[in-house]
């Protein structure tokens, strides 16, 4: 199959490239885009990829997000790029970055954490970028590495 | 920092000049409370929420807020109130701030004291947030250090006991971390200060000597720290046995002390400090115990816009 069929050009939206295998469904979770008026998408998943190995990517149709809201997936994707397409064309291209406080998205992995059983929005801060490691802004705890990955 | 209105939740908040600001604030008050009962919180009402109990931290503030001559409401158990019913926590605390000008909440959770916080439109104090924070005995050992030797540069501090799980002494040593002290760390193996609490101290300048040997410590030390091993902390009996009165502070140990050596513990002491201590100059623990009121008069008067 060509690569031209895999990777389609979308008229206009935003198109979310080098997101690690598998990982799409969590990305759009994320964005809010499985919500009726999130836009139309296409996906495709275990691309080849040279950076990767294999990629998933994420186009949104009619919708263009802005660096703030992409910059929510960079924990689960933290290679990820960003086009906003116009008229079949690259108008911008952008690479995630870890905002430096991440609301909602990951839940604490302190059991006995308040965030964990009161309604209220999980929140972490950044303490470290590399290697990266927050801080619970409830509990205090730290967290790094697997356990991150295991709480998103 | 203006202190009218500031909640209480974590040392982690607070500045070095925060700390100084509120020890002389104590200090003054310590002094006007020899002269008779004061009235700078006359008309005001703390809520003390004790969602679990510590009768000692809930009379140490009670205590506090009447000598500011202000009055007391609250509750001591969670099962009493309802929370049992299963109210949010969040809802609790809208609803006393209706009846109270300030809030002083101990909970089992972690991170109950910031949410209670953001909910509340007055100042909240933590008393005590599950095995997070208890900011307000950090500043009454602070305190009481401070009043025995006149202040804290200079000192040679030792903290004993157990320092992997202890609440107390986590947030002491980084308290202490803003001034010019040395500090030993004297623990079972199994009980060590976890690393990255050692790596910030040294981070932050200070000399930090790890140890097991208390005996042949003894004789540098100007205050010593002392903690309980509690059973509750432990994941497993096993590793609490080993560990269990592995050390004690007894009248032959402090033949090799300083004169001037002072004994802390937080309390309640099981057999950490043999009670013939107590009759020693060397004990500084109840004095501690007193230093929570001062201290604790101090937080709730600056938080109302009372004193300042
Ligand atoms: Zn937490």
């Amino acid at each position: 199959m060509p690569e031209s069929l895999k990777i389609e050009v979308i008229p206009e939206g935003t198109v979310i490239d080098h997101i690690p295998a598998g990982k799409w469904l969590k990305v759009v979770e994320i964005l809010g885009l499985t919500k009726p008026n999130g836009g139309t998408l296409l996906i495709a998943s275990n691309v080849p990829s040279k950076k990767l190995g294999r990629k998933d990517i994420v186009k949104v149709e009619g919708r263009y997000l802005s660096e703030e809201e992409v910059n929510k997936i960079a924990l689960i994707a933290p290679m990820a790029t960003v086009n906003i397409v116009r008229d079949y064309k690259i108008v911008e291209k952008f690479k995630v970055s870890i905002p430096d406080e991440i609301v909602g998205i990951l839940t604490c992995p302190n059991p006995n954490c308040v965030s964990n059983h009161e309604y209220v929005l999980p929140k972490f801060r950044i303490e470290s970028r590399e290697p990266l490691k927050l801080r619970c802004h409830y509990c205090e705890r730290t967290v790094e590495g697997e356990e991150i990955l295991g709480n998103l | 920092m203006d202190w009218k209105g500031r909640d209480v939740i974590s040392v982690r908040d607070f500045s070095k000049g925060d700390i100084e600001f509120l020890l002389k604030v104590a200090e003054r008050l310590e002094e006007e409370l020899k002269k008779g009962p004061l009235d700078y919180a006359r008309g005001k009402i703390l809520a003390t929420l004790f969602f679990e109990p510590s009768t000692r931290t809930r009379l140490s503030f009670e205590s506090a807020m009447h000598r500011l001559g202000g009055s007391v409401i609250g509750f001591s158990s969670a099962s009493s109130t309802s929370v049992k019913k299963g109210e949010s926590l969040a809802d609790t605390i809208k609803t006393v701030e209706q009846y109270s000008d300030v809030i002083v909440i101990r909970h089992p959770m972690e991170g109950a004291a910031r949410l209670a916080a953001e909910v509340a439109e007055i100042p909240v104090i933590n008393a005590g947030d599950g095995s997070n924070q208890h900011p307000t005995q950090t500043l009454l050992d602070l305190y009481t250090i401070k009043r025995a030797f006149g202040g804290i540069d200079g000192l040679t501090i030792g903290l004993l006991g157990d320092l992997k799980y202890g609440r107390t002494v986590h947030s002491l040593a980084e308290a202490l971390a803003f001034y010019d002290v040395e500090l030993y760390l004297i623990s079972p193996e199994l009980l060590r200060m976890p690393r990255y609490i050692v790596e910030e101290l040294r981070g932050r300048g200070l000399t930090v000597h790890e140890t097991t040997d208390l005996e042949g410590t003894i004789p540098e030390l100007d205050v010593l720290y002392v903690t309980r091993i509690q059973r509750e902390r432990f994941p497993d009996e096993e590793e609490y046995l080993k560990v269990k009165g592995s050390y004690q502070v007894n009248l032959s140990l402090l033949k090799n002390a300083k004169e001037t050596l002072r004994v802390m513990h937080p309390l309640p002491r099981v057999d950490e400090i043999h009670p013939e201590v107590d009759r020693t100059e060397h004990a500084l623990y109840f004095r501690q115990v007193f230093s929570g009121v001062p201290v604790r008069m101090a937080l709730l008067g600056l938080a109302l816009g009372v004193l300042g």
